[in-house]
């Protein structure tokens, strides 16, 4: 009985629900609302991601240079990239290189520079700017101005190291030094870093110092059971956005090596790639100098799709571990 | 007896313990401070190798000499005065300004929505927005360029750069949408209760309450504009009337024949600007840094 009787009671609500025509016309509104508000970014969602990534998927299985129309030949391109294109592996064991060691140094200074910050009683906002402002640069420029810092005839870098009577390493210029040096131009922009890690810092509550001072915990203790699980989202934070950025590492290496061999580069011209001996080439790289240099245009855009597939695997994982400071609340 | 025995002792023990206190406490102000003094000057000699080399004569930036000697001004003079040098700066400004005015007028709205609005498919919306934003402007650079050349004939120009920013900016939009989040819910519904519509509400309220976040994500766009490198490259590197900044310096070095004086001159005069409107702006920046990384 009870259940006959609730029945209807349920039903016509329901179905007055869906068809009052002020709520079907409010809805409608509503629908409208949303689309008009979205449609700058549905619109450039589809035109600059969805077709172009369709069409670089297509073009991975043809042969084509940009002016004889593309003829489909199959998994070749994927075969040329990964077995026989020399500098696949090459740049794809660069970049690992990069986001292991880059990553790595970028998060030791910047913490650490945040930390002496935070310590520092006086002159510690001047400090802050002077460790901030390299991060401003532009790429091209701060480049340029390391490949002159560094460069082995008439840089001040070597000439001090010479008058201290150290060794004065090829840097640009030589295979083994090149990352490193990259590495360096990277930490000096790590002011970006140094303010989050800075404000994360200064969030850490005093009392729990002054408690585990108390208890009888050093400077390394403290860091250890306070700072650090303190620090920890942020930590992970910086870990995953700077894979992501070095996944897209690009500009400073490119510059680097052009600017250290004396090439101009540019469209259609052939250059040596990742000079020198393409310690510096990296997978974005690929894409210029296959696409654009070589008009070899499927192989291209297999690796493409391989930055592609790579990147979207760190972004889940960011998605997944770091839901907390991307979404605000609920993703 | 015991007592009397230990007191004149523990002032002494205690004086004694406070000075060796003292004394590390001073240690470690000196420790401290010198390691920033010398952190310091390590993260600005860069600037200060780079300004000194850019004001040697010719002869002198061949030899290994680090200060100037006499201090060739006219170097900055020069370089202002190369063929190319004011289009370069004239492109870069029209980028810079015309891209970070369309990205925050197009990326507003976008914001507002998915920070607001109920619908199906916002969580797939937020995940497509976050997952653009981490995607390198290579992955689809094949078949846009192709676009804009065979179909609207606009490399050589800026416009390929331009045009896809009045279709908002994935990192904008997010930024935007984190910033209103915090804005409290009682604004919203106290301007629907006086009559406000959406568009009104957003326009009255939420714009003038985020001001300072759209100054910071404004100020992010400029720079990403400003040193922007692949874009440039690939679409404006056939005409050298549409180079900016970024893409000409790079070509300077090796194109002029030039030593590296007249280069880091050049570097300089890049660099200059946006380290001036730091120091105008430096609060907005360090804020906008600190929200993008941490608060949301």
């Amino acid at each position: 009985m009870t259940q006959s009787a609730t029945r209807p009671a349920t039903r016509p609500v329901r179905r007055r629900r869906q068809t009052n025509p002020g709520q079907r016309r409010l809805r409608r509104r509503e629908w409208l609302r949303n689309l008009a508000f979205l449609s700058p970014w549905l619109l450039g969602t589809g035109l600059f991601f969805l077709y172009p990534l369709a069409v670089t998927v297509w073009l991975s299985f043809t042969r084509y240079d940009g002016i004889v129309a593309p003829v489909w030949n199959g998994l070749d391109n994927w075969r040329y990239v990964f077995v026989q294109y020399p500098f696949f592996w090459q740049s794809l064991r660069n970049t690992l290189w990069f986001v292991v060691v880059i990553v790595t140094m970028r998060i030791i200074f910047g913490l650490g520079l945040g930390m002496l910050v935070v310590h520092i009683k006086r002159g510690s906002n001047l400090l802050r700017t002077l460790f901030y402002a390299p991060f401003l640069a532009p790429p091209v420029a701060a480049t340029l101005a390391f490949v002159f810092l560094l460069n082995p005839g008439t840089g001040p870098v070597n000439t001090i190291l010479g008058h201290l009577g150290l060794p004065e390493p090829g840097w640009f210029n030589d295979p083994h030094w090149s990352k490193p040096a990259l590495t360096m131009l990277a930490v000096w922009g790590v002011g970006d870093l140094m303010v989050i890690f800075l404000a994360a810092l200064l969030d850490v509550p005093k009392e729990l110092y002054e408690a585990a001072s108390l208890d009888g915990a050093g400077a390394v203790n403290r860091f250890r059971f306070v700072t650090l699980p303190h620090l920890r989202p942020i930590l992970l934070f910086a870990a995953i956005t700077g894979v992501i950025a070095l996944m897209q590492y690009y500009t400073e290496p490119l510059v680097a090596g052009q600017v250290a061999s004396g090439q101009i580069g540019g469209s259609g011209q052939q250059t040596e790639p990742g000079y020198p001996d393409g310690s510096t080439l990296t997978l974005p790289q690929l894409v210029y100098n296959l696409g654009f240099q070589r008009f070899d245009i499927g192989a291209a855009c297999v690796i493409s799709l391989v930055l592609f597939v790579l990147s979207m695997v760190f972004a889940a994982f960011l998605m997944r571990r770091g839901s907390g400071f991307l979404a605000g609340e609920e993703l | 007896m015991t007592t009397t025995a230990l007191q004149p002792d523990a002032p002494e023990t205690s004086h004694e313990l406070r000075d060796t206190y003292h004394r590390r406490r001073i240690l470690e102000w000196i420790a401290l401070h010198s390691l920033g003094v010398a952190l310091g000057l390590l993260f600005v000699l860069p600037f200060v190798f780079v300004v000194l080399e850019s004001l040697m004569t010719d002869q002198q930036s061949l030899t290994r000499d680090l200060w100037p000697q006499p201090f060739a001004w006219r170097n900055l003079v020069d370089v202002w005065n190369t063929p190319g040098f004011s289009t370069w700066w004239r492109n870069t400004i029209v980028y810079a300004v015309s891209g970070t005015v369309l990205t925050l007028l197009s990326s507003i709205p976008v914001a507002y929505a998915l920070a607001y609005f109920r619908f199906r498919g916002r969580n797939v919306a937020m995940m497509a927005v976050i997952a653009t934003m981490m995607l390198p402007p290579q992955v689809s650079i094949v078949p846009l360029y192709l676009v804009w050349a065979q179909t609207f004939h606009l490399t050589g120009t800026l416009w390929p750069l331009i045009i896809p920013l009045v279709f908002g900016d994935a990192f904008t939009i997010f930024l935007l949408r984190q910033f209103m989040l915090t804005v409290p819910l009682a604004y919203l519904e106290a301007a629907k209760i006086d009559g406000c519509g959406d568009f009104r509400t957003m326009l009255r309220v939420v714009i003038p309450m985020i001001r300072p976040a759209i100054a910071a994500v404004g100020l992010f766009q400029f720079f990403y504009c400003w040193n922007d490198y692949f874009g440039p490259q690939i679409y404006a590197s056939e005409n050298p009337g549409a180079w900016t900044l970024s893409y000409g310096l790079q070509s300077f070095k090796s194109a002029h024949h030039t030593d590296w004086n007249l280069t880091m001159a050049a570097t300089v005069l890049v660099m200059a600007p946006v380290i001036i409107m730091f120091f105008f702006a430096q609060k907005a920046f360090i804020e906008g840094v600190t929200l993008t990384g941490v608060k949301g």
